[in-house]
């Protein structure tokens, strides 16, 4: 039975230290949804409150729209998948999976070792709960590992686990902490497919905490970008990318890194980089602020002029089918230097050390206020024209 | 953090639990400098209050530093743990240095001397030495007490593990820098490995001032005598009939060490339950 | 390949300067090497060959016996009586100062208030000078004025003079072994708690089995197995290095009720100067040793590979 998720107005601090201030967000029930920021942001803190390990100083969280502030993590109906797998050393496999049915189903006496098996009614749960164990299993292609224990696996097998642990007794909410990170780049990316393809099959909802922006990117329904303790945007990945709500997201998602250029905002021009842009906001008319521009948003311009990069190359980085481009903005322009995201055919045209020019399409510019907060721009005299026309 | 949190009556009773086992540990403790205080009329009247009646302290400690040599077992006690944790660590930190960055033939082999004298209980290796400080016509000298112990297997081990874990590129580096290799060990590797060297020595000056069995066979004449064998003299001397100033002896005895405790105990339980590992 | 071979001779690089290393290296071991070789080694080696003769420290003559010292031992009763001893003593106090060791260390972890303090206290016996705390203990037990006599005589229970009765004095030193080693015990298992990895918890906690008896059990116990392992095979290993108390407080008696492996090897090696027989007992005490030794180290080689 899968649920939604709502918290609000979560503050946790640490000694001194504010860990979470006012985290509020609605997760739908199915949603695959993550939490993405730098480490230290406070992803797993929050995981762990919706858990019930760690309690919130103010807020509450509800799962499936009843408040669970007062309840143990077992009777939250959730699961988890941790960092280190957490998988219990001395048990074999078939055990890990099935601790947490035995818990819940046999009684305090009937888990006692030895006598407990010969307590009325604990063969049969026991046979039940062991037919589901080999059922988990084989879902998750480790039925032939069940004998062994953790210390003998690879860390694939053990992720794979940890996550038959938590599946195995059908939780409302999986929540994840950095499942992926101590697995080596090729397994991260087979594990990232299975893990979506887990989620399309036990349509539960999802919570994964990542710092990885391509785990979070390539999985999620949805993305919260965390920092500092605040979530600052949750949207669908494709709009975290392309419509940021300001710089911070802006700057953390996406890569090689947005170009971030200092800018001064005139009535209907844009002063940036020793040039002019035909960018206008009103409201920051007379104000500085910061042009951001993507790094594929670039492409190579003829000569210079009005809205045009002209840099010497510094860099050249070829990455296959693409071409990083590293220029060199003059000094008199402010300096810094722009990464453009070229074509890789382009390579012959460019070599190290030439002067280059780069355009970029006006539309592609993102402009964000001295705060940080980005604006939308105006749109431009000729369109509003057209628009009379 | 391991565990969770208790509620008050666990807190409670976790106190009440910890309190009384730690009261009946310090029992023998308490009871030694209890008597220390009394006079024998006290003592010998038996009662259980702590305090004395009359204040017999000054008397009981004052007999115990004049009627025992009480001043020179201790005299004796410093000595030959500086002798024996100075040779100790000058001769096991260049051979640690050399087993763990230097290849030369037979390294192998001296490890594996090594083990073998980490496996040797001191006691089986009392008989032989005997023998041969006899031989020496080292018997009852303080040679006989510092020799055997010159080298330790364990500190050579414990400095061998901690100096693996220095970078090679420090040892380069001071290399380039004309260090010679004995200048390296000193200059270099033991300041780095300040706390295996800290360990070493509370785990070497604790087992040798508390040791008993080889100074009872290496020495006889109490000016020679460590501070255990000094109070086993003085015991058997006094023939327990004049329990005051014996245990005003056993206090003064025990003291250094307690105090030393108190004052670094993170260090002494590194030292001596770390360090046995 | 070939190009490298072919390099003329002249133009091979050279080497700038000798390698001094090994030599270095040589010069560094050689103290230690040589002392290891003068005071573990050759005496070890020695104590075997000793074994085999009717030596008597001071003879002028001495023959080689074989096996015969070791015969003597198995019929000795002195030897028979001090072997059942320890091995009885090693029996009570083992499992004595592990299971209170981890009920301390437990206790103490269990809570955040005073735990430097308690782990003082229970420490304190294990780093006091066991000679001096010897005579501290006689004073205790001392059949008239001693504490443990009047607190039953106060309590209307018998009291006993513990050192001097045959069926007292074992037991009695048994307890002053455990208060000596409890502390020590109690320091691995608090460095055992600390190395179980907090997520464990957390997981025992969702899986459900957040209760103390259920966090113990599926947790904590399992978890300090290898432990404990460790500390019930250390503890072993001092309880039959037992000494000092023997020698102060009972010198074996009564009629040998106390007589314990050191001791023994104690008596007969410095006492009696029966060197040969000595050194049997003593190749004895080596055996047990080693064998507890080499049990410990293939723990620890478990323990390394149970993560
Ligand atoms: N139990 C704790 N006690 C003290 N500080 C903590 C604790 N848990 C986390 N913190 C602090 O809270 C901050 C957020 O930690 P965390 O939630 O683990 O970050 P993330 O998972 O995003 O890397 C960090 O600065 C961390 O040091
Ligand atoms: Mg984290």
């Amino acid at each position: 039975m899968t649920a939604g998720l709502t918290f609000n107005g979560i503050n946790k601090s640490f000694g001194g230290a504010h860990v979470l201030r006012q985290v509020s967000l609605d997760v739908a029930s199915g949603e695959f949804l993550s939490l993405l920021g730098p480490s230290g942001c406070g992803k797993s803190t929050l995981l762990r409150i919706i858990a019930g390990l760690e309690r919130q100083d103010a807020g509450t969280v509800a799962i499936g729209g009843r408040r669970v502030d007062d309840l143990r993590p077992k009777q939250r109906d959730i699961a988890m998948v941790f960092q280190s797998y957490a998988l219990y050393p001395h048990m074999s496999v078939a055990d890990n999976i099935a601790l947490p049915l035995r818990m819940r189903r046999l009684s305090g006496m009937q888990r006692l070792p030895l006598v407990g098996g010969l307590l009325p009614g604990s063969r049969t749960t026991q046979a039940g709960i062991a037919k589901e164990v080999t059922r988990t299993a084989r879902a998750l292609g480790i039925e032939s590992l069940l004998a062994r224990k953790p210390g003998q696996l690879s860390g694939g097998q053990r992720q794979r686990v940890a996550v038959g642990r938590a599946m195995v007794r059908n939780p409302a909410i999986f929540l994840m902490d950095e499942p992926l990170s101590n697995l080596d780049a090729k397994l991260r990316v087979q594990m990232r497919a299975e893990i979506k393809e887990l989620h399309r099959r036990l349509g539960v909802t999802f919570i994964y905490v990542t710092h990885d922006q391509t785990e979070a990117m390539t999985m999620s329904d949805r993305v919260a970008v965390m920092a500092e303790g605040e979530i600052l945007q949750v949207d669908a990945p494709q709009v975290i990318y392309a419509d940021p709500a300001n710089r911070k997201v802006a700057e953390f998602v996406g890569s090689p890194k947005i170009n971030m250029l200092p800018a001064r905002f005139g009535a209907d021009l844009t002063h940036a980089a020793g040039t002019t842009f035909d960018v206008r906001a009103r409201e920051l008319a007379g104000t500085a602020g910061t042009l951001g521009i993507r790094p594929e948003a670039l492409h190579l311009a003829e000569a210079p002029g009005t809205g045009i990069f002209t840099g010497r190359v510094r860099l050249l980085e070829h990455m296959g089918s693409d071409l990083f481009v590293h220029l060199d903005l003059p000094h008199d322009g402010e300096g810094g230097t722009l990464i453009a995201r070229l074509l890789a055919e382009r390579a012959p045209q460019i070599a190290f050390g030439q002067t280059l020019h780069l355009g970029v399409r006006t539309g592609r510019i993102l402009v964000f206020a001295a705060d940080g907060r980005r604006v939308q721009p105006d749109p431009a005299p000729a369109a509003v024209l057209r628009s009379y026309a | 953090m391991s565990l969770r949190r208790l509620g008050p009556v666990a807190a409670l009773a976790r106190h009440a639990v910890l309190l009384a086992s730690g009261a009946l540990m310090l029992i023998p403790f308490v009871w030694m400098v209890s008597l220390s205080l009394k006079p024998p009329g006290e003592i010998f009247r038996a009662g259980f209050s702590l305090l004395p009646e009359q204040w017999y302290a000054v008397e009981n400690y004052s007999r115990a530093l004049t009627a025992s040599p009480l001043p020179r077992y201790m005299l004796n006690g410093v000595l030959v743990c500086g002798a024996i944790l100075s040779l100790q660590i000058a001769i096991c930190a260049p051979a640690a240095y050399a087993l763990a960055k230097l290849r030369f033939f037979g390294r192998e082999g001296l490890f594996t001397l090594v083990l073998i004298g980490l496996l040797i209980p001191h006691e089986v290796l009392a008989l032989p030495l005997f023998i041969l400080a006899y031989k020496l016509g080292l018997l009852d000298t303080y040679a006989a007490l510092i020799m055997p112990f010159a080298v330790s297997p364990f500190g050579i081990f414990l400095f061998r593990q901690f100096f693996k874990s220095i970078p090679d590129d420090i040892v380069h580096a001071a290399r380039l820098d004309g260090l010679s290799e004995l200048a390296i060990v000193w200059r270099v590797m033991l300041p780095m490995a300040m706390p295996a060297v800290i360990a070493f020595s509370i785990f070497s000056i604790v087992s040798h001032w508390n040791d008993l069995f080889w100074p009872l066979i290496a020495v006889r004449s109490e000016q020679l005598m460590p501070p255990p064998l000094g109070i086993m003299a003085f015991k058997n001397e006094e023939a327990g009939s004049d329990y005051g100033p014996l245990m005003a002896c056993a206090t003064l005895v025990v003291a250094p060490l307690v105090v030393a405790f108190l004052a670094a105990q993170r260090w002494f339980v590194e030292g001596l339950g770390g360090g046995v590992k | 390949m070939r190009a490298v071979v072919d390099i003329p001779e002249a133009t091979r690089p050279v080497r700038q300067r000798p390698d001094t290393e090994p030599i270095a290296a040589c010069l560094l071991a050689a103290p230690a090497f040589a002392l290891i070789l003068l005071l573990f080694i050759l005496p070890t080696l020695a104590v075997f060959v000793i074994a085999t003769t009717d030596w008597q420290f001071g003879a002028r003559s001495l023959s080689f016996v074989g096996l015969r010292n070791f015969a003597e031992l198995l019929a000795d009763s002195t030897f028979r009586i001090s072997f059942a001893n320890t091995c009885l003593y090693v029996l009570v106090v083992v499992p004595a100062t592990t299971a209170i060791g981890l009920a301390v260390a437990l206790l103490i972890e269990s809570g955040q208030s005073l735990r430097a303090f308690y782990r003082a206290v229970h420490f304190l016996p294990f780093m006091a000078t066991l000679a001096a705390m010897a005579v501290a203990w006689e004073a205790l037990l001392h059949p008239t004025i001693g504490l443990a006599n009047q607190t039953l005589t106060a309590l209307g229970l018998p009291t006993a003079n513990w050192l001097r009765d045959e069926r007292t004095v074992l037991p009695v030193l048994g307890l002053i072994g455990i208060w000596q080693n409890l502390g020590f015990a109690m320091v691995l298992f608090l460095a055992g708690l600390k190395s179980i990895p907090s997520e464990l918890y957390d997981a025992s906690e969702i899986d459900g089995a957040d209760g103390t008896f259920d966090r113990l059990r599926i947790v904590t116990l399992p978890m300090l197995g290898p432990v404990t392992m460790f500390v019930v095979i250390v503890v072993a290993l001092r309880a039959f290095q037992t000494f000092d108390t023997v020698k102060i407080l009972t010198q074996g008696g009564p009629a040998k009720a106390s007589e314990m492996l050191l001791y023994t090897l104690y008596v007969e090696s410095f006492e009696f100067l029966r060197t040969g027989y000595g050194a049997a007992v003593t190749v004895v005490f080596l055996a047990i040793v080693v064998g507890l030794t080499l049990l410990q180290a293939r723990v620890m080689d478990k323990r390394v590979h149970y993560q």
